[in-house]
């Protein structure tokens, strides 16, 4: 086989799994030896293993290949646990401040009980916050225990001024890192969401003391994160994959969904992240987008980004074939991580702060 | 895939390893130390792992080695000629991040007569001398560094790999067994200088047969020392292994049940040696007792 066609392979198997599971009992050992590194790549191990554990498939596939999907499950399901409990103690710390705390992401999706989030890879808790709470919240966290994980003078300084969310917090007991924002993407970025929105629709969850944004939000925000803050790199592509799942569960349970996820977006300035999602969820993984929502979008991105963004948003996110790496790949993500930083801040911004980052790496050496 | 397929596939313990390097230095170490491994046959491969010369201005004035698992470098380099030290402990890294197919305990396994002896200690307490000194005496090698128990019964899953001994553990074990066989050695390593006894025959053989767990011995070589083993309390011993696991959080309610089971079904002794020669005697005839009983 030339190493073309063994690339094209890998690609064709990632999108299998996620848009044709129950196939996948058919797959023979060479193709398992190729799919399970590319998922493990991707943080889709736990994801794949439990959606196949529903499908009750699991005890199908060949022994080494199960143990796999055993030891990722195991992993998720503890980082679960450890992310829930890093949650109830921040939430223990601060009760006396009765400030709203919205749960982002990975965590908020634990809380909705959403069936695709047992199996998520989680590593740190986000939280956002209204931004005049932020600084009594940090206080009384570092009060509490926690740490800053930023010692760096410049750095501190660069998240405080530029960034959407304070340095990461750590309690030095345990592992996972707390995120507290106060938008969804950095001050410095030309999309300016207004927090103030999303807080004020952040919903209470059902026998549980804490809140997550709302519905159509939460896509909003899975999707500037993706494309308009990360730099769609292939750790990126389970962020593809959780909008995927989202939109497939929410345009089920809520009533002229698109309109209303639609509007949403022209309100919060946030049209142009939101068509990459539902054209990339819709070109790789066929999720359900009406074809006409696509083709009468209002804020769609010019004719050459989109053509520029289908070329290369899908090379960067994908896993590569292992055995195979390829130049041209490498040189895209370059292009992508450039673009990603040029998005977060203007160029009078970016430059000086590039500059500064290398001098930082080259002192390091 | 013919074209994937670059490197050799071993059987190394429950795992299929496939392992990609051009240095001849690597080559004819494994070979000897991994000489007596089944070939994998099988198109899966548990780990992948590549070790190569890192691409860039370095490689000209100063040979180095990394450790690639599934296309990507996993750590810092490493100088060219500790190959061997690197594929082992890169293995072990990744063995230890990724199988919680099992309960992980950090320790040394042996057994005779269908009695398997878990020595779980923390490193320098001689774990790994004592339980190569028990594979050169008849007893049966499963491991110096990982106690795999087998989440669905419990069991000892074997994983026999070359021992890396350190400093004068390698004299010790050449006096103790002249006929062993080493591995060439690699002084300055961060662990000192190392050497890798080449696991007997016999143990690599029978990899594929799981083993009772019988005995938690907490080894502690203490020089000039008579060998004595003391009974400890059950509670105690149980929060040792558990503590010493590699994934004991991870497993969650999992990894007590199978703590538990174990200390259950062993009898659980600290253990003070000087004396190989005296230590493999005295285990044999712990072992052959409780065989009567």
């Amino acid at each position: 086989m030339r190493s073309s066609e063994n690339r094209r392979q890998a690609r064709q198997l990632i999108l299998r799994a996620v848009k044709k599971t129950e196939t996948l009992a058919e797959l023979t050992l060479s193709e398992w030896d190729l799919l399970i590194r590319c998922l493990r790549v991707s943080k889709l191990l736990a994801y794949i293993g439990n959606r196949l554990a529903g499908l009750r498939l699991i005890d199908q596939l060949p022994e080494q290949v199960q143990a796999h999907f055993d030891a990722a499950r195991q992993l998720a399901d503890y980082r679960k646990q450890l992310v829930l409990w890093e949650l109830n103690r921040v939430n223990q710390a601060l009760a006396e401040l009765g400030e709203d705390i919205v749960v982002l992401k990975g965590g908020a999706y634990l809380l909705l009980n959403l069936e695709f989030s047992n199996g998520r890879l989680l590593s740190d808790l986000d939280l956002l916050v209204a931004k005049d709470d932020i600084e009594a919240i940090e206080q009384t966290l570092i009060k509490a225990g926690w740490e800053t994980t930023q010692d760096d003078k410049y750095n501190q300084h660069y998240y405080r001024t530029w960034m959407h969310e304070i340095p990461a917090l750590r309690h030095p007991d345990r592992f996972v890192e707390v995120d507290v924002h106060h938008s969804i993407l950095p001050l410095s970025s030309r999309l300016k969401p207004d927090s103030n929105l999303l807080l004020n629709s952040s919903i209470l969850v059902n026998n549980r003391n804490h809140k997550v944004l709302a519905p159509c939000d939460m896509v909003l925000h899975s999707s500037v994160h993706l494309f308009y803050d990360a730099e769609l790199k292939v750790g990126d592509f389970r962020d593809l994959v959780d909008l995927h799942e989202l939109l497939t569960h929410y345009s089920v349970e809520i009533d002229d969904f698109w309109r209303v996820l639609l509007s949403r977006a022209q309100l919060l300035d946030l049209e142009r992240p939101l068509y990459y999602a539902l054209f990339f969820t819709k070109t790789l993984f066929d999720t359900d987008v009406p074809q006409n929502i696509l083709a009468e979008y209002p804020g769609k991105p010019d004719y050459l980004s989109r053509k520029l963004m289908a070329f290369l948003a899908p090379l960067g996110l994908m896993p590569e074939h292992p055995d195979f790496p390829e130049k041209k790949v490498s040189f895209i993500r370059w292009l992508l991580y450039i673009r990603s930083h040029y998005l977060r801040m203007p160029l009078n911004l970016l430059i000086p702060h590039l500059w500064k980052k290398a001098q930082m790496r080259l002192s390091a050496e | 895939m013919a074209s994937s397929a670059k490197g050799l596939r071993v059987v190394i313990g429950s795992f299929r390893v496939r392992v990609h390097c051009r240095e001849k230095s690597f080559i004819n170490t494994f070979s000897l130390l991994y000489q007596d491994f089944e070939l994998s046959r099988s198109d899966f491969n548990d780990f992948h792992i590549a070790l190569q010369r890192p691409l860039n201005l370095r490689r000209w004035y100063n040979r180095q080695i990394i450790f690639c698992a599934d296309g990507q470098s996993a750590f810092e380099p490493f100088p060219l000629s500790h190959a061997m030290p690197l594929f082992e402990w890169g293995l072990n890294w990744f063995i230890a991040r990724r199988s919680h197919q099992y309960l992980m305990l950090h320790a040394g396994v042996v057994e005779k007569k269908g009695s398997a002896i878990i020595f779980p200690a923390l490193p320098g307490s001689g774990k790994s001398t004592l339980s190569a000194a028990l594979s050169l005496r008849g007893w049966r090698f499963l491991s110096d560094e990982f106690g795999l128990v087998r989440a669905s019964d419990g069991l000892l899953q074997p994983l026999p790999r070359p021992v890396p001994l350190k400093n004068e553990s390698i004299g010790v074990i050449r006096k103790f067994a002249p006929e062993a066989i080493f591995g060439p050695q690699f002084p300055k390593t961060r662990k000192g200088t190392v050497a890798h006894l080449k696991p007997v025959w016999s143990s690599v053989e029978n990899t594929h047969q799981l083993a009772h767990p019988r005995f938690v011995i907490f080894p502690q070589y203490t020089p000039g020392s008579e060998t004595t083993l003391t009974k400890v309390p059950k509670h105690y011993a149980f929060l040792r292994l558990a503590t010493n696991a590699f994934n004991y959080e991870v497993m969650r309610e999992k990894g007590f049940f199978l703590v538990r089971n174990i200390i259950d079904r062993c009898a659980c002794f600290n253990l003070t040696y000087s004396s190989l020669d005296d230590v493999c005697e005295f285990l044999d005839k712990l072992i052959a007792e409780d065989e009567k009983l």
